[in-house]
């Protein structure tokens, strides 16, 4: 087996930290487990082959050892951790690069193995950007208002839980998910009326090519003077928004039908209506969900920067720039948790519902 | 001549329609503001002159075109560009922090496309999280980055521009990512055949295949770098740009101002996304794509 550079270093370094100060102050269980630990994890990726008991062994040594590190953190002297405890960090993060390198490499027999492989690679490299995050912050004394642990994060959202939830309830509940119906459903109506009448296409279509690209957030303020500072003016600018794409993507979409499946429901003897909904709707849903899911980012994004320009006193925006004002970076960090985590999962949920309704389009099929 | 009438005609008219429809509804909402001063001042009011006043408020609900032209000609040409109040000084601010924040963020997006296409690691394990963010709304962070970077005494166009890239970034990835894997596998096989290096394979294959691609995300990437500027200067309590024009004008009421700005925004989108059209257009036939 041709040993790998970075197993090599990995290596080097797991021993160096072994007799280098890493400036914790010991004598704990902790501190001298860590070192040993990363030393073995070291061994098994340098001298043991590619099998998957070494590769899985490797893991869970790695992530031990991580562990280890992150509570090596709390014990140290005020001069920080010493240079013993970063080639630990270091050879560590080369650790656990090889491993996903090496699960990524992996070719499974079963399908289900290969999906579970998959799904683990990108969740693995999330978790260790956290790590490094926590580890680097509170390592090297980052001050916490330019960049908060995520274990202080985390603190934050689950002490402030009734926060978060009336701020996700009126920005995301309320503004957003009014804004998003109400534009993409009129947005979808104004494309089967454009699509019937070819003029309005001509006529409509580059200027709705042209409004999807404008900065449509810049009409948060005059919506606000409108509309109040309540949430209907950020449903509004929502609607503005979300209008736009979806009509472009759903006209679009109408003429996507092949000449030859119009031809055959003209042979029917199918009426505009009939083709309509058996043909060309179904034909164009690609093209809905592309928009229903660019248009589920843009309502977020709609509604968190439509309260900038004024709100009361609850809603994520408001939050943030609130707290941004009083640098309270970490309950900022929360609430973009929470955006994160309610777009991601609106996109997902988006998916599955397309992936139930275009189970016929290429893309799905296996 | 076909030209003519299968799109300036209808665009025109459509153009006209909206035109003509702004200045109904800014009769329509301004109305009842000058109703009440009549009301107030005990004076009957003649339709005529309810309309011609709704046209010429100081602060309409919704100004008519020709006031925001009228803004727009004063703020751009009567102003000297270097003062405060000139529209010029602020869309050079904001277009400033857009242009730099988009070209950092696609010379980043590209390199870490390029990073992706060659490393399988990469792929199945930072591909997914480049996804996801796309669904995350990153302009939310806007605010933060702009106060956080002014307490360390990074101020001024970098802040701004961070935004830009950051936004900018992720849809030339994606698309690169996409445009790097198009070429097809018999001209992969060829190229083999040819025993052609990697780098061969990336200059002379994949990065002419990838134009069309990173065009396409490029425009995206634009407008929404203009977004992130703009954006990035609300926080900063309507210093200096587009979006502190914005901010002000919904302070103070000055809705014309507001409405003088938005425009000029969507002017600005509408001449930087056509103009890298055009750049495109020259590039994707210098590489030799066929319409």
């Amino acid at each position: 087996m041709r040993r790998s550079p970075l197993a090599i270093l990995a290596f080097v370094l797991a021993a160096a930290a072994l007799v280098l100060p890493t400036g914790a102050d010991g004598p704990s269980p902790v501190f001298f487990a860590t070192p040993a630990i990363l030393f073995a994890a070291a061994a098994v990726a340098l001298f043991v082959g590619a099998s998957t008991t070494s590769l899985l062994t490797l893991l869970v040594l790695v992530h031990i050892a991580a562990y280890g590190l992150i509570a090596l953190l709390g014990s140290f002297t005020v001069a920080g951790p010493g240079i013993g405890y970063w080639c630990m960090v270091v050879s560590a993060w080369l650790l656990a690069w090889l491993a996903v390198q090496r699960l990524a490499a992996l070719r499974l027999a079963s399908a289900d193995a290969q999906r579970l492989v998959n799904l683990a690679l990108p969740v693995l490299f999330g978790a260790w950007l956290l790590i490094l995050w926590e580890i680097v912050v509170r390592g090297f004394g980052v001050p916490t208002i330019l960049l908060p642990p995520p274990s202080m994060i985390a603190a934050r959202i689950a002490g402030s839980v009734p926060t978060l939830w009336a701020d996700f309830q009126q920005t995301f509940l309320k503004a957003a998910i009014a804004g998003y119906v109400i534009g993409c459903g009129s947005g979808f109506l104004a494309a089967i009326i454009v699509d019937r009448v070819p003029f309005l296409r001509r006529g409509l279509l580059p200027i709705g090519n042209l409004v999807a690209a404008l900065p449509v957030v810049g009409i948060a303020p005059i919506m606000v003077m409108w509309f109040g500072s309540y949430w209907q003016s950020k449903a509004a600018v929502v609607v503005i928004m979300t209008f736009f794409p979806m009509l472009v993507n759903t006209v679009a979409g109408l003429a996507a039908s092949g000449a030859m499946e119009r031809d055959l429901m003209r042979t029917y003897g199918s009426s505009y209506g009939q083709t309509l909904l058996k043909l060309r709707l179904p034909a164009a849903m690609p093209f809905i969900f592309n928009a229903l899911k660019i248009n589920s980012t843009l309502a977020l994004i709609g509604a968190i920067v439509a309260e900038f320009f004024g709100s009361p006193i609850v809603g994520m925006g408001f939050r943030i720039s609130a707290e941004v004002g009083r640098m309270n970076v970490d309950m900022v960090w929360a609430e973009i948790f929470v955006a994160a985590l309610a777009g991601s999962l609106s996109y997902g949920l988006i998916s599955l519902v397309e992936r139930g309704v275009t189970f016929w389009h290429p893309s799905y099929r296996s | 001549m076909n030209f003519v009438r299968n799109s300036v005609i209808p665009v025109g008219t459509v153009l006209i329609a909206i035109v003509a429809l702004w200045y109904v509804f800014a009769v329509i909402l301004n109305a009842p503001f000058e109703r009440d001063q009549a009301a107030r001042a005990n004076t009957p009011i003649t339709t005529g002159q309810l309309i011609a006043n709704t046209m010429a408020q100081e602060r309409p609900v919704l100004p008519a075109p020709h006031q925001v032209a009228a803004e727009i000609r004063k703020t751009v040409f009567d102003i000297s560009p270097t003062s405060k109040r000139s529209l010029v000084y602020h869309g050079w601010v904001t277009l400033s922090s857009t242009l730099l924040g988009f070209a950092l963020g696609t010379l980043l997006g590209i390199l870490l496309a390029i990073a992706i296409v060659h490393s399988r690691t990469l792929d199945k394990s930072l591909m997914p999280w480049i996804i996801t963010s796309q669904t995350v709304p990153i302009l939310a962070i806007a605010p933060m980055v702009i106060v956080v970077l002014n307490a360390v005494n990074i101020t001024g166009l970098l802040p701004k521009a961070m935004i830009s890239t950051y936004l900018s970034f992720f849809p030339v990835a994606v698309g690169m990512v996409k445009g790097l894997r198009s070429p097809e596998i018999m001209h992969l096989d060829l190229m083999r055949t040819y025993n052609a290096s990697k780098m061969q394979v990336f200059w002379k294959l994949r990065w002419p295949a990838s134009m069309p691609y990173l065009f396409t995300s490029m425009k995206i990437a634009v407008a929404i770098s203009l977004v992130g500027a703009i954006v990035g200067e609300l926080p900063t309590g309507a210093v200096a740009g587009i979006g502190a024009r914005l901010l002000a004008g919904s302070y103070y009421g000055q809705t014309v101002q507001i409405w003088a700005a938005l425009i000029t925004a969507a002017l600005m989108a509408a001449v930087l996304v056509s103009l890298i059209g055009l750049i495109a257009n020259v590039v994707n036939r210098r590489m030799g794509v066929r319409p």
